[in-house]
């Protein structure tokens, strides 16, 4: 995902339209426009639409950059509960993971790895409402991710949006996949519902996102136009 | 230490040691008495007599069951304790300490000094010792156990001289043969020419070579004798300290010492301990490894700080070391005057911390194992132990994890000895096709499907009704017969997205008529990104 600011709200765009983008869509899919960013790394909270919904990896694995690692911290819960990260399945190997005990530990693995300018993003996945994560934890998260420059995301698996200093606040499910071209009985390219519910310096809004071929560039379709069905690809 | 067994008894148990008690092991005809008290010694038990004939000579005798490895290991634990004294201490037999004094004694004010302070520390924790100090190890065998008439003659020979030829540690027949030849004592021996004694003791019952060994014409070494000593600091405390704050100070005083050693020496800590020493006769360790070589002060203190602040003082240290139990060779780079840190060595130091606060287990890195079976395949290394990003071709790992004892978790066999700094296996990304996570133990579902071969069409995880929308499979991975039990079956994986569009990866385990057991079972394993 570009770092480059552009704002899609509902049908209503002022964007940053990539024209290079255009040619890859397939089959007139429409419009593309970069998904709404935070000017610089900071703290984003990522709420999971279903703890059994593992979805917003892929959402999530598309603000990766490959060339310096990654630390992924997901505590005991959260382990058990959705499973460990499976290498094969990351884009990139370089990363570091720690199995935290409980979330206290979990955070304090996120606070220094965040100190830690060697890091590209730092994510922690936290099951349900640790009562360590309140206002003050997450603010120190977000303070100190702009410090360091390195992005944090916190990913709650199961729990409630309660108060946060997190710059950026989503709401990631999974939307049935696009059909796919080879085979129509099966799963094809993921798509997600994503909403941004809460956004400092930015209006929210909601999208339905899928994921082009073999890049996690993510590409924002209007969640509010009834036109979503028939953008599908048709096989 | 004559009497350890009885005197370590007497230390845990509730009623008073002074009665007639006697320790047993169990023998081939009934126990064997194994210590005695001195009251049951008056009433004459005997190590080594069986309890039946003491119990005829006196029936009030108590037997109570020994505890051989129990006292093996308490000796153990006083051996480490005896480092404070002098950094090479062997455990010799089952109730002896042997300590390479060599320069030493002029710390404690002389051997005799030496003598003393052995004597008075282990007499405060309740052991009676017999101390010598000979200049060979095996003379110092024979004059604790023997005591010498000849006791402050300054000759070692003479010395020993007048003891009995048992006093040689030779095995109980060459001791017979030699008493029947009329060489009952060590300066009989020494006088019988050595030609005679080479021809007629030979192989095992070397008389010629444990008489050299006494007198010093012939080395015995000590086992634990390293190659060279480690860096190494300690600090001796005029009183004990019983302050929770001692151990963080000792170690402030210790590091820059610690630092200038390894400065010397060109080398980085790669594991180091700090070992505070209590008066009662026990040790406590905290020890950190990092994952480059280190001899940054700060950093090294950040990393113990941690972990000694749980070191418990108990009654109180007396005595603190500092050692980096395992170095490497460092060179001069990290002496620069403006501190800049790279990123591969920050990031080294982001493992060591996280790694000291959570554990080794804890703090891991991918690493691909040559394996089809999913849970296999990407194998995790304690991140502390492999630093990828090290290209410069210094670390086998693998041969320094060999000589490392102890905290043998910090550095797992495993480690594919990639001197060149590239692993081996490469885990390549199959995003798309495996799942972004993967549950530690597959998890059984219920499902439902057209026919048994067939695609599922609906399962059941966790209570919850999943019904398939699209699926698509299978991909069969077979058992790994060269390692698996001959009974474990094949796995038939499956992508399935339910009609939320949440996609999971099950599989089958097992074909109907496999003639592995039942129906096959079906299990959830992954979640799609």
């Amino acid at each position: 995902m570009a770092r480059g600011l552009s704002l899609v709200a509902g049908g209503a765009v002022s964007a940053q339209i990539r024209p290079a983008a255009f040619d890859r869509l397939p089959g007139g899919l429409g419009e593309c426009w970069l998904l709404p960013a935070p000017s610089g790394p900071t703290l984003s909270e990522l709420f999971a639409a279903h703890p059994r919904d593992g979805g917003w990896t892929g959402f999530l694995l598309a603000q990766i950059a490959t060339d310096k690692p990654t630390l992924w911290v997901q505590d005991r819960m959260a382990i058990l509960e959705s499973g460990r990260i499976h290498p094969p399945g990351l884009p990139s190997q370089n990363l570091i993971h720690v199995a935290a005990r409980d979330a206290k530990d979990a955070l304090w693995a996120m606070e220094e790895g965040l100190r830690c300018t060697a890091l590209s993003i730092v994510i922690g996945e936290l099951w349900g409402d640790p009562r360590v994560l309140d206002f003050t934890a997450t603010r120190r998260l977000a303070v100190a991710a702009e410090r360091s420059g390195v992005s944090c995301w916190l990913v709650r698996l199961g729990g409630t949006a309660n108060l946060s200093g997190a710059r950026m606040r989503w709401r990631i499910g999974s939307a049935p996949s696009l059909t796919n071209p080879l085979d129509p009985r099966a799963p094809g390219l993921p798509a997600w519902d994503a909403e941004l519910f809460r956004a400092r310096g930015m209006p929210p809004g909601r999208w339905s996102l899928f994921h082009e071929a073999d890049r996690f560039h993510l590409v924002a379709e209007p969640g509010d136009r009834t036109l979503g069905a028939d953008r599908r690809l048709s096989a | 230490m004559p009497s350890l067994a009885i005197e370590r008894w007497a230390q845990t148990a509730d009623c008073p040691p002074d009665g007639p008690i006697v320790l047993t092991v169990e023998g081939a005809h009934g126990p064997i008495i194994h210590a005695v008290t001195p009251a049951a010694a008056e009433r004459g038990a005997r190590p080594g007599a069986r309890l039946t004939d003491a119990r005829a000579l006196d029936p009030g005798l108590v037997a109570v069951p020994a505890d051989p490895e129990g006292d093996a290991d308490w000796l153990h634990r006083l051996a480490r304790w005896a480092g404070r004294w002098s950094p090479l201490v062997e455990v010799d037999g089952t109730d002896a300490l042997r300590l390479d004094v060599s320069g030493v004694a002029h710390l404690f004010g002389g051997e005799r000094g030496l003598v003393r302070d052995i004597r008075r520390r282990f007499a405060r924790i309740g052991f009676i010792v017999r101390v010598a100090i000979a200049p060979t190890a095996a003379a110092a065998w024979a004059l604790v156990r023997f005591p010498s008439p000849q006791r402050g003659e300054r000759d070692l020979v003479e010395q020993l001289a007048p003891l009995h030829v048992s006093a040689l540690r030779l095995d109980p027949d060459t001791v017979r043969t030699l008493e029947r030849l009329g060489l009952k004592t060590i300066g009989a021996l020494i006088d019988m020419p050595r030609l005679a004694l080479a021809r007629r003791f030979k192989d095992e019952e070397d008389v010629l070579l444990a008489l050299d060994r006494a007198v010093g014409r012939k080395p015995e070494p000590l086992t634990a004798a390293p190659a060279a000593p480690p860096p190494r600091a300690s600090l001796r405390l005029e009183e004990p300290a019983t302050h929770p704050e001692a151990a963080p100070q000792a170690l402030k005083r210790l590091i820059p010492e610690l630092v200038r050693q390894l400065q010397e020496g060109h080398l980085g800590a790669r594991r180091m301990s700090l070992i505070g020493y209590r008066v009662d006769g026990s040790v406590a360790v905290a020890s950190v490894a990092t994952a480059i070589p280190s001899r940054e002060p700060k950093h090294l203190q950040r990393l113990l700080a941690d972990k000694i602040a749980a070191l418990n003082p108990e009654f109180g240290f007396d005595a603190f070391a500092l050692a980096a139990d395992w170095a490497e060779s460092l060179g001069a780079a990290q002496d620069s005057l403006v501190e800049e840190p790279s990123g591969e060595r920050e990031l080294a130091r982001l493992v060591d911390r996280l790694t000291v606060k959570l554990g080794p287990k804890r703090v891991r890195r991918p690493q691909a194992e040559e394996s089809h079976v999913p849970e296999k395949a990407s194998g995790w290394v304690a991140a502390i132990s492999s630093s990828p990003s090290r290209g410069d071709g210094e670390g086998n790992h693998a041969e320094h994890g060999g000589g490392v004892t102890g905290g043998g978790v910090f550095y797992p066999s495993t480690i594919p000895s990639a001197g060149n700094g590239s692993p081996p296996h490469e885990l390549r990304s199959q995003g798309g096709t495996k799942p972004a996570h993967l549950l530690d133990r597959p998890e059984a579902i219920d499902v439902i499907y057209a026919t048994p071969e067939g695609l599922p069409r609906r399962f059941v995880w966790r209570r919850a009704v999943h019904d398939i929308a699209r699926a698509e499979g299978p991909e069969r991975i077979a058992p790994e017969w060269w390692r698996q039990p001959s009974s474990a079956r094949l796995r038939d994986y499956y992508r399935v997205e339910d009609a939320n569009g949440r996609r999971y990866w099950i599989y089958r385990e097992g074909v109907i008529g496999d003639g592995r057991g039942g129906a096959p079972n079906w299990f959830l394993h992954g979640l799609f990104g």
